[in-house]
């Protein structure tokens, strides 16, 4: 990884897509992070003399029907959607790939109980997952952020084992044990290293699509909780004005929609710089 | 191919145990006493006790659950909380919007998600293909949820086309037919364009054109054909996917439905009515995927040997 | 005059050129061997006779191919279309991959007869049933229904050349119809084809890179070198004499009974890749016998004393 990292990056960002998605993104990491200082309004104090305004010099993007500021909450949510949804999938990726990692190389007993949870969870959609979780500890940011992390963790794991198992037989592999390297050794050492340019990439693809499973528990009521801003939340309560200020709506929506396309689009500038669409995109 | 059926059928058999055990271990998972997540505040001791009993809830768990699973099997779902009717009922009200929904969702998607892949693929490579492509990763990314509210304002609220919300009649059907479908047929053009090159490549594709057959049917009767395949399989696995759109753009449409019933049950931590809604879903998802297997197995005579064996 | 007659074809794909200045004919009920090491442009020819070039991307540079009367080279898609299966047929390289896996056999030997014969659906499996017979498959009736992956490789093959027979074809294309078999069943799908062939006055174009299927089949051979024709001559001539060094290596390569151990021969070197052809003769790098001149110019074609044709500056030499 390290030898070529630069070069990798480099070929990134050399396409135009994966430069535009690099920038864009970097932003909103940017903003997520300094909200506190970039926001220009409070996102909970409430304005109601200020309620419903379309988008003016003031108010960028429009007010809420508390009279808050559309932007500083957009500005504020990205924190709570960014902090779900990488919290949650690097979570994931973690428990994921160790699991996938023994079932792959210990095989047997472990590996088969394993595969059938993990083939039983495949074929349901991440969101009823995710509903289930939310149904059994019910609504709130750290529930959600657990519930898009359990709804991932079949696809990482599953993952990694193919991976795994497609390296396990590498001549160099069979070297290394040959000589004596502890299943251990030949994990951390020499599968998993190989195995990460593909699991990073579907990491990425699956944060974007967190993001979105985020959003859509927000809008559901079920994500993080009033007064902490959340893309979705502000949609869910935008949905009873939309005949009056659709802008409650369509800006939190289009930071979504934007977000995961650059994600997207810098996943695939990703995979064609490290040349693994097969091993990322089956189908 | 009954014989398949069957097979296949029994295949599904513990994957319905396992998932209807984790439904049944909500209302246990869930902290407090399970009681008080199956009946509304303030029933009576004797309500209580009459719950308490049906359930089995001083009986060791394994026991509940089976006795969970035969009064499953009688229809009987238990009551909800906040509406106080039997669960079946509530289902069975809204069972049929969904499926409308999800069934015209589905025909859509697969219809215009084949035909936007199969262009694609037949031109590959040129304009047409990076368009309907580049249409196609814009329909993937973007959240259902937010397409559908979209819609609403462009064609409900603006043009005044269609109704906002509500089920009332097939123009209701026609905005959240399409923001479930977009969603789909995003990856059904994706995998049928790939499919498609994969399979013109093939050795026996060329022999095709060596016997002189025209293009045009080499493309519809063989490649599309083959292309199917993985087509249905995906569709199989993914059916799933759609019909959580469906729950997600029920929710946005306003519409009777399961989705609905769902969102609204968690938000009023109605458990009983959590659980049945779950469970249809699940049941939905397994028999998607049963119809997939089967019509993949229909098509590819690989498989169904496969099987056989 | 030949059935088919190739003349000074060069074909490219993209700008890089595969096939310079290919000269052939075939006559009726005659088997004409193209032989080669894989990358010597055997399959390009084939594709390039059946009109399949635009498949691979490629297109003809100049040259003619004149079949029964008719330049192909300028013919329209349509009537192109109205010649394969019909009156030029072509039998596949690997018969593993080149039946259409989800189609019964015996429906996919129907296509050809109701395409081009206009026959009806039963009239065309009644024939299909017959021409089977005649390939040796028992209960022909019943090998219609399978699928292809219930059929062995030879079995396979078998459909395959019933497909290229059924609308019986003035020329037959059978692009190495055996290299996927088990050794023992490819002497006898050669044996087959060419009985079969010869009894209903076909002519098979027959592509190898084995110079015994060449001595056991064929009437007629071209030798092949990156893409240009190294000699040609008729099979018993380019066995008692060869005038083109690789002819030579090639009929040297090939096992006999009675040869003293290691005393088997391979070719140096392997088939350049189109990026890396050698100047002047392509096979300079590699022949024993290559002078400065074979470095710098290329060797034009040439007739010999025994009747057949040459490109090899030291053809004398080597006939010496």
């Amino acid at each position: 990884m390290t030898v070529n990292a630069d070069s990798t990056f480099y070929r990134v960002v050399a396409s135009p897509g994966g430069a535009i998605a690099t920038v864009f993104l970097a932003t909103v990491i940017f903003v997520a992070i300094f909200a506190d200082w970039l926001a220009p309004y409070s996102f909970e104090i409430q304005n109601l003399p200020m309620a419903n305004t379309p988008p003016s010099v003031a108010h960028w993007l429009g007010t809420d029907e508390f009279g808050r500021d559309v932007l500083s909450r957009i500005i504020h949510g990205a924190r709570t959607s960014l902090k779900v949804s990488v919290v949650a999938i690097s979570v994931s990726v973690c428990v994921g790939m160790f699991l996938g990692a023994m079932s792959g190389y210990l095989g047997g007993i472990f590996d088969r109980i394993v595969t059938a949870v993990v083939d039983l969870t495949w074929s349901f959609p991440e969101i009823l997952i995710a509903l289930i979780f939310v149904a059994i500890v019910g609504a709130g940011m750290y529930s959600t952020m657990m519930a898009i992390g359990i709804a991932y963790l079949a696809q990482f794991t599953r993952l990694t084992r193919a991976q795994i198992l497609s390296l396990k037989n590498e001549t160099y592999v069979e070297a290394t044990v040959s000589l004596g390297a502890g299943p251990r050794h030949v994990v951390f050492a020499h599968l998993l290293p190989n195995a990460l340019p593909p699991i990073i990439v579907a990491a990425m693809l699956a944060t974007g699509d967190g993001i979105i499973l985020e959003a859509t528990l927000g809008f559901f009521g079920l994500g993080a909780q009033p007064p902490i801003p959340s893309w979705g939340g502000m949609m869910s309560n935008g949905t009873a004005q939309i005949f009056t200020a659709p802008w409650i709506i369509i800006f939190p929506g289009l930071m979504v929609a934007l977000s995961v396309i650059a994600i997207n689009m810098l996943g695939d500038s990703l995979i064609r710089a490290l040349d693994i669409r097969s091993q990322v995109r089956p189908a | 191919m009954l014989g398949f059926a069957a097979k296949r059928l029994l295949l599904l058999l513990p994957v319905f145990f396992a998932v209807s055990l984790i439904i049944f271990l909500i209302v246990h998972l869930v902290p407090g006493d399970p009681i008080d997540n199956l009946i509304r505040i303030g029933a009576t001791p004797q309500q209580r006790a009459e719950l308490a009993a049906k359930y089995g809830l001083d009986k060791p768990l394994f026991e509940q659950y089976f006795l969970w699973l035969a009064n499953l099997f009688k229809g009987d779902l238990g009551d909800a909380i906040v509406v106080r009717r039997p669960v079946a009922t509530l289902i069975a009200q809204n069972l049929p919007y969904s499926l409308t929904l999800g069934s015209l969702a589905l025909l859509f998607s697969t219809f215009v998600g084949v035909s936007a892949g199969a262009t694609a693929a037949v031109h590959r490579d040129s304009l047409v293909d990076r368009g309907i492509m580049g249409l196609v990763l814009l329909g993937s990314t973007i959240p259902g949820f937010w397409i559908g509210l979209l819609l609403i304002l462009a064609f409900a609220v603006q043009l005044g086309w269609f109704p906002v919300s509500g089920a009332r009649g097939w123009s209701s059907l026609v905005l959240p037919v399409l923001t479930i479908g977009l969603g789909g047929t995003a990856l059904i053009a994706r995998v049928t364009r790939v499919a498609m090159i994969d399979i013109s490549q093939k050795d026996f594709i060329l022999l095709l054109h060596a016997k002189g057959l025209p293009n045009w049917r080499i493309q519809i009767f063989h490649i599309l054909r083959h292309a199917l395949i993985p087509v249905i399989t995906v569709l199989a696995l993914r059916i799933g996917w759609i019909l959580g759109g469906a729950v997600t753009v029920e929710f946005v449409f306003a519409r009777p439905g399961l989705g609905t019933l769902l969102i609204k049950a968690l938000n009023q931590r109605d458990y009983p009515l959590v659980q049945g809604c779950l469970l249809m879903l699940a049941i939905a998802v397994m028999l998607g995927t049963l119809i997939g297997d089967l019509l993949q197995a229909a098509m590819d005579p690989r498989s169904r040997d496969a099987l056989k064996s | 005059m030949s059935l088919l007659a190739v003349d000074n074809l060069s074909i490219s794909i993209g700008n890089v050129t595969l096939l310079d200045g290919i000269t052939f004919s075939v006559d009726k009920g005659k088997v004409l061997g193209i032989v080669g090491e894989s990358g010597s442009g055997k399959s390009l020819t084939a594709l390039s006779v059946m009109g399949l070039l635009p498949l691979s991307r490629g297109r003809i540079r100049s040259g003619s191919v004149i079949f029964d009367g008719i330049d192909l080279t300028g013919l329209r898609e349509a009537d192109y279309r109205k010649l394969r299966g019909n009156r030029i047929a072509f039998i596949a390289q690997n018969p593993m991959t080149s039946l259409d896996p989800v189609i019964s056999v015996g429906d996919q030997i129907d296509q050809v007869l109701r395409l081009h014969l206009k026959m009806t659906r039963k009239a065309a499996r009644q024939r299909s049933i017959e021409l089977l017979s005649q390939l040796r498959i028992p209960e022909a009736a019943e090998v219609c229904k399978l699928y292809p992956h219930q059929l062995s490789g030879g079995m396979k093959q078998r459909i395959v050349i019933a497909m290229a027979l059924a609308a019986d074809p003035d020329l037959i294309i059978a692009d190495e119809p055996t290299t996927a078999l088990d050794v023992t069943v490819q002497a006898q799908i050669i044996e087959l084809l060419v009985q079969l062939v010869r009894q209903r006055d076909m002519a098979l174009m027959l592509i190898t890179h084995d110079m015994g299927v060449i001595a056991q089949a064929c009437d007629d051979v071209v030798v092949l070198y990156a893409g240009r024709v190294a000699e040609s001559n008729e099979v018993g001539a380019i066995f008692r004499q060869q005038n083109h060094p690789y002819t030579q290596a090639l009929i040297g390569c090939i096992p006999r009974a009675g040869m003293a151990p290691g005393s088997l021969k391979g070719i140096p070197g392997s088939v350049p890749s189109v990026s890396s052809y050698a100047s002047g003769c392509r096979f300079h790098p590699r022949c024993p016998a290559a002078a400065d001149v074979c470095r710098t110019q290329t060797p034009q074609i040439t007739k010999t004393a025994d009747g057949g044709h040459v490109a090899c500056h030291f053809s004398a030499g080597v006939q010496g």
